[in-house]
């Protein structure tokens, strides 16, 4: 048997352990070994890879696994769940910037018409997907502001970017032997992909980091053509695919379509005056106690304040007493709350919630009118009832937890500014609600204390 | 059968496999299946190899040594995050 018949032998059975690993990843129950199957593809692969006999010297192909899975090993290990979705973000971008390399390394000056064109995919996908991913990383992990930024003249400049590159890459595949072009091509990538990511604002980050996901997929994908290689084409298209199926789920549960998404900053809506009937009604920690204390049936709704309040700890710890008070406790999820698809699972699984324990939104808002007490904690927007209720509201359509059907609401909350998107929410103003102000951690703590 | 019109044929076939598999994944899962489909993106470094190991010293050479660290990144860090995320799901007991 030859080491090409090996090679390519090889990638057919990484390809294999892929489909497998990605099928088990769809039960809590298998995920882990589906990961662990789709790991062992990953290491065939690279193993198959090896054996091509145009590899004459490993001594830089060690050096740079080496280097770059230390990097990686150590990064893993170290991230907080909280910081999730920027780590994410961050290898995201470490993966388009290899398809770039690798699209421009497959350059050769005997390359057909059809390779130069999937090699302009490959650098201009792998180029948008790196600086695209460090721009949101930046937002994530707020070393940039997380708002929308946006000025005047914003769709002509990127018109103009984007006629730049289609120019670029016909030039570029015309006169293949000229660098200029290829730099150009590069270039213009790299300027779209920050272009493109700073016009969006923090609470639409679940759909970029999906988006994002899909691009680092697709970059594999075109740079398996450029080097006609399978197993990049077979990988980088299943990866294109998840991708392409999260930005749905999280666009649908925004109700708007992508395009609205990317091209209209959602910064940009102007506070109408949603008439907002009722009055703020605080309660203390005391008060809010006797209620729990006397309540059968808990649900919460975590958002991203929880997360930044870091306060999934104590909220497993609240939930246990009310367990043992004999209390029933379930909590809503909302599709959209964090900053990436499945944040407040990750971060309530590490905190020790079960996952059983966890709704999802259409589970949830079927029994809400049987829950005692809805309890918000740092989520806003999810649960706002404009999106049912007034139709000149921004948001009107989204599908939101219905936490006013409850017989009690409290939403803990730092102050009265109002959510990411910038809406006011009439939710605060039931007759039914309470607000619990002040750091959701340190109200939980109060509740706690008062418990034992 | 070899060439463009075959590869477009496995990416043809890929690509309904993936929405086949992914639509199925659980919303509760959706931050490993990213991680994790993430990590498979790394697959990059089975194309940045072959153009590391030349052993010529020329720029598409220290381009492929490049992808093939980033690449490695992403691979490690993928897969040992996802690994780690997917350690604290717990079914309840009882």
């Amino acid at each position: 048997m030859t080491a090409e018949l090996m090679t390519q032998l090889g990638y057919v059975l990484a390809a294999g352990l892929f489909i497998f690993g990605l099928k088990m990843l769809g039960s809590p129950a298998t995920a882990r070994r589906g990961n662990m199957i789709s790991s062992i593809g990953m290491l065939v692969a690279i193993v198959s890879a090896l054996l091509d006999q145009g590899i004459v010297d490993f001594t830089y192909i060690a050096a740079g696994m080496v280097v770059g899975g230390a990097i990686g090993a150590i990064a893993a290990r170290a991230v907080a769940m909280t910081a999730m979705p920027e780590m994410v973000a961050l290898f995201n971008g470490f993966g388009g910037a290899a398809s770039l390399l690798v699209g421009w390394a497959a350059l050769s000056p005997d390359s057909g018409t059809f390779t130069l064109v999937t090699i302009v995919l490959s650098i201009l996908i792998g180029g948008m997907t790196l600086t695209g991913s460090l721009v949101a990383y930046g937002k994530l992990s707020e070393t940039i502001g997380s708002g929308a930024i946006t000025f005047s003249g914003q769709q002509i400049v990127n018109s103009l970017i984007v006629l730049g590159i289609v120019g670029g890459a016909v030039m570029f595949c015309m006169n293949p032997t000229d660098p200029t072009w290829l730099y150009i091509v590069i270039g213009l990538a790299l300027v779209f992909g920050i272009m493109a990511v700073i016009p969006i604002g923090g609470a639409d980050m679940p759909v970029v980091i999906s988006l994002l996901n899909s691009y680092s997929g697709l970059a594999a994908c075109a740079a398996g053509f450029a080097i006609d290689n399978n197993a990049l084409i077979v990988a980088g298209s299943l990866v294109g695919a998840a991708g392409i199926i999260l930005t749905q789920i999280m666009c649908k549960a925004m109700n708007r379509s992508l395009s609205n998404v990317l091209f209209s900053g959602f910064a940009s809506v102007s506070n109408e005056e949603t008439v907002v009937e009722g009055e703020i009604k605080p309660i203390s920690v005391d008060d809010a106690y006797y209620v729990l204390e006397a309540a059968t049936n808990v649900a919460i709704i975590p958002g991203y304040g929880m997360a930044v309040a870091q306060a999934q700890h104590v909220v497993k710890e609240l939930t246990e007493l009310l367990e043992n008070n004999g209390c029933e406790v379930n909590f809503g999820i909302h599709p959209v709350a964090g900053r990436m698809p499945g944040h407040m699972n990750v971060l309530l699984a590490e905190a020790d919630v079960p996952y059983d324990q966890l709704l999802e939104m259409d589970e949830i808002n079927p029994r809400m009118e049987t829950v005692d007490v809805a309890i918000v904690i740092g989520a806003n927007d999810v649960v706002n009832p404009a999106a049912r209720e007034v139709e000149s509201s921004p948001i009107y359509g989204m599908p939101v937890i219905n936490v006013a059907d409850a017989r009690t609401v409290f939403v803990l909350k730092r102050s009265m500014a109002s959510g990411f998107a910038g809406i006011e929410n009439p939710l605060f103003y039931k007759e039914n609600t309470r607000m619990l102000f002040g750091d959701a951690k340190e109200s939980i703590g109060g509740l706690i204390r008062e418990f034992s | 059968m070899s060439g463009a019109e075959y590869l477009l044929f496995i990416l043809m076939l890929s690509i309904f496999l993936g929405f086949e598999l992914i639509n199925k994944v659980p919303a509760t899962l959706h931050t490993p299946l990213m991680s994790g489909a993430n990590a498979i993106s790394g697959i990059t470094v089975v194309g940045a190899v072959a153009l590391a190991g030349t052993g010529n010293e020329n720029v598409a050479m220290w381009l492929g040594v490049g992808a093939v660290t980033l690449a490695s990144i992403n691979v490690v860090g993928g897969y040992m995050v996802t690994d780690r995320m997917l350690g604290f799901f717990k079914k309840k007991e009882d």
